[in-house]
């Protein structure tokens, strides 16, 4: 069953803006889904409107199979973490966490049980006494889904929850937020400008562009079968090779660059004709340096440790950047190299 | 600046000098006159002026037996509580909507609503005047409250105002995603939030209509006096000693309030 359903949602401001356009969007029942895209695409809108906070001005929203476009905010049970926490200054732990079970007809007693359970579910028990401003930025941001969870919500709305915090706190609060929303199989709805955490965290990735829905699926199927140069480009290092098409056997088809080097491409997303032009698209890290077909020179390192990134420069003139391991220490600016492109890399759009 | 400063190291302590100089001279003539009333309200002797003769209480002792002046006091003390919680009141409705709701003609009352501000007093004074005049309503304590709740209004607002500006709305947002009602998610989350500007707007209300004479001196009711307005009909007479104890009194309560109310805040802000 449908958890949440948008059909056909749009959101127009004032002046003309159209921060979503028309999207449908159907979120299983305990699934955890993320809005992945660039800044201004209309992820924060959707998931507002989904909240109650903003009225659409166009569409339906479900919810659990009933339509809420006239319900208001706080009748909706939807837990909503916000990227600033949002934890009441003026309140104790204890009594931002019980905020939800106030309105909510929870006698006493069990409102205590349940915000230590809550308690208990984020890592952080024994904390009631405290004020926010009391606990560390991480600390803050699980007291705020405590605080989402405990109302046990239909929905439950995440706003870049993760942004406001350092590197290694975020890579750990999101395997914990994965973890808690897995064992308790609350629906989810994440949102998010960082690919690295769609992927990490996600049953289905929607990925969106300028208010529309570019693409929707497993991590693994946005990721490998990329349907539209943006989402190629969006989610991970895309190159963008342009050449000429010299031979088509079905699906597999051979393209010929400006230099006479050769790149195969095993399965193409669509039917392309002989001469035509194409763009073919191979991740950074699916290109090999050494041992293949194609020469180019190195135009640039960029060390990253365990691996670098190299921007070459192909015999034809065109750049493309590969994301390699290094076994003996890194390439040198200038260096000559081959690189080898496996066929099943490589699309055509 | 301090290549000049290094070559003529002279000039740059004699401009210190004169700077210093000349702040000592603007406090001097802000604060000498507090001084020297506040000083002359504990003089004994009966002229009210310098020198001192000695040091006495019987001035503040007179001010209280004085029925008509203890009444000023009891008019003052009550026109500022009430003009300045209805300001207060009024003022926070007012903030709350220019903050947090779009509407059509949101400038325009922006600009009414601090309009009395820029507005001279003299002005208000006789425009409230005329219009009672028009709908033919006597002046009575009513004029004079609504009209010290007017020309305090502005100053609440601007405080609230800038108060909500810097409250996130996701606090509010919050509370109703998890259930709370619009009235409700006021009272729990926004009033808690923006209450030391509520404090500080009500002290300032409170002290500018305690202050106040040249409005005041149009609207009230003949027979109703204000401490203002009676030190005012005071000097007509003469300088007494009494008004120097009165000054005196005058001078602390409007100093004081405001200190009270920043420490009140500032304990309030701390222990949460
Ligand atoms: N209240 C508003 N009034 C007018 N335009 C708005 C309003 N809120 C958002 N927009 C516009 O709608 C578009 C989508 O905004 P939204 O906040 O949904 O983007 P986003 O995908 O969340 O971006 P980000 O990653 O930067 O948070 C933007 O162009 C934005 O300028
Ligand atoms: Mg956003």
């Amino acid at each position: 069953m449908s958890s949440v359903e948008l059909k056909k949602v749009e959101k127009h401001f004032s002046g003309g803006v159209v921060a979503v356009d028309a999207i449908d969007l159907d979120v299983p029942d305990g699934a955890f889904v993320t809005l992945l895209g660039p800044s201004g695409c209309g992820k924060t809108t959707t998931l507002r409107m989904v909240a109650g906070l903003e009225t659409p001005t166009g569409g339906e929203i479900r919810i659990k199979g009933q339509r809420v476009n006239e319900t208001p905010i706080h009748q909706r049970n939807l837990g909503m973490v916000f990227q600033n926490y949002a934890l009441f200054p003026h309140k104790s732990i204890f009594d931002n966490v019980a905020f939800g079970l106030k309105y909510r007809k929870v006698s006493k007693s069990d409102i205590a049980a349940r915000v230590k359970q809550a308690l208990d579910i984020v890592r952080l028990p024994g904390v009631e006494e405290r004020f926010p401003t009391q606990l560390s930025g991480g600390q803050q941001q699980r007291i705020a889904l405590a605080r989402a969870l405990v109302i046990e919500p239909d929905v439950l709305l995440l706003d870049e929850p993760l942004s406001a915090l350092d590197a290694n706190l975020r890579e750990e609060m999101r395997g914990e937020i994965k973890a808690i929303q897995q064992r308790i199989g609350v629906t989810a709805i994440f949102v998010t400008h960082d690919q690295g955490e769609a992927l990490a965290m996600s049953d289905l990735v929607v990925v969106m562009n300028k208010g529309r829905i570019e693409q929707r699926g497993a991590p693994a199927e946005v990721y490998e079968h990329p349907r539209s140069e943006f989402v190629a480009n969006f989610l991970g290092n895309a190159n963008f090779v342009s050449g000429t098409v010299a031979a088509v056997n079905g699906k597999r088809v051979s393209v010929v660059l400006a230099d006479g080097a050769r790149i195969d491409v095993a399965d193409s997303a669509r039917a392309v004709e002989m001469g035509e032009a194409v763009n073919v698209i191979v991740r950074a890290e699916k290109i090999e340096l050494g041992g293949g077909g194609l020469a180019g020179t190195i135009a640039a390192v960029d060390y990253l440790g365990s691996t670098a990134r190299y921007d070459v420069t192909l015999a034809g003139g065109q750049k493309v950047t590969a994301l390699a391991t290094i076994r003996d220490g890194a390439r040198r600016v200038g260096e000559a190299v081959s690189l080898a492109i496996a066929a099943e890399h490589c699309r055509i759009l | 600046m301090s290549m000049a400063a290094a070559r003529q190291p002279g000039e740059g302590r004699i401009g210190w000098a004169l700077l210093r100089l000349w702040s000592i001279a603007v406090y001097l003539f802000m604060f000498a006159p507090i001084v020297v009333v506040i000083l002359l309200a504990f003089n004994s002797s009966r002229s009210g002026a310098f020198p001192m003769e000695g040091f006495s209480l019987q001035w503040f002792g007179k001010l209280f037996a004085n029925q008509s002046i203890v009444d000023a006091f009891k008019t003052s003390l009550i026109l500022a509580g009430t003009s300045g919680a209805l300001a207060t009141v009024i003022g926070i409705m007012a903030a709350l909507a220019l903050v947090r709701y779009s509407f059509k003609g949101k400038e325009g009352i922006q600009t009414f609503l601090s309009l009395p501000l820029l507005m001279p007093e003299v002005v208000m004074g006789v425009a409230l005047l005329m219009f009672l005049k028009f709908i033919s309503m006597p002046r009575s304590f009513a004029v004079l409250l609504l009209g010290h709740t007017i020309l305090s209004l502005p100053y609440v607002v601007l405080v609230v105002q800038a108060r909500l500006v810097g409250l996130r709305a996701s606090y509010e947002e919050a509370a109703w995603t998890l259930g709370a009602n619009r009235l409700q998610t006021f009272f729990e989350v926004t009033l808690p939030l923006i209450s030391p500007a509520i404090v500080g707007g009500f002290l300032f209300a409170a002290t500018l209509s305690f202050d106040n004479i040249t409005a005041t001196l149009f609207w009230k009711k003949p027979g109703i006096e204000t401490v203002p307005t009676k030190i005012f009909a005071m000097l007509r007479t003469s300088i007494s000693p009494e008004i120097n104890a009165l000054g005196a009194v005058m001078i602390v309560i409007t100093i004081l309030l405001p200190l009270i109310g920043g420490y009140m805040v500032r304990r309030f802000a701390k222990t949460k």
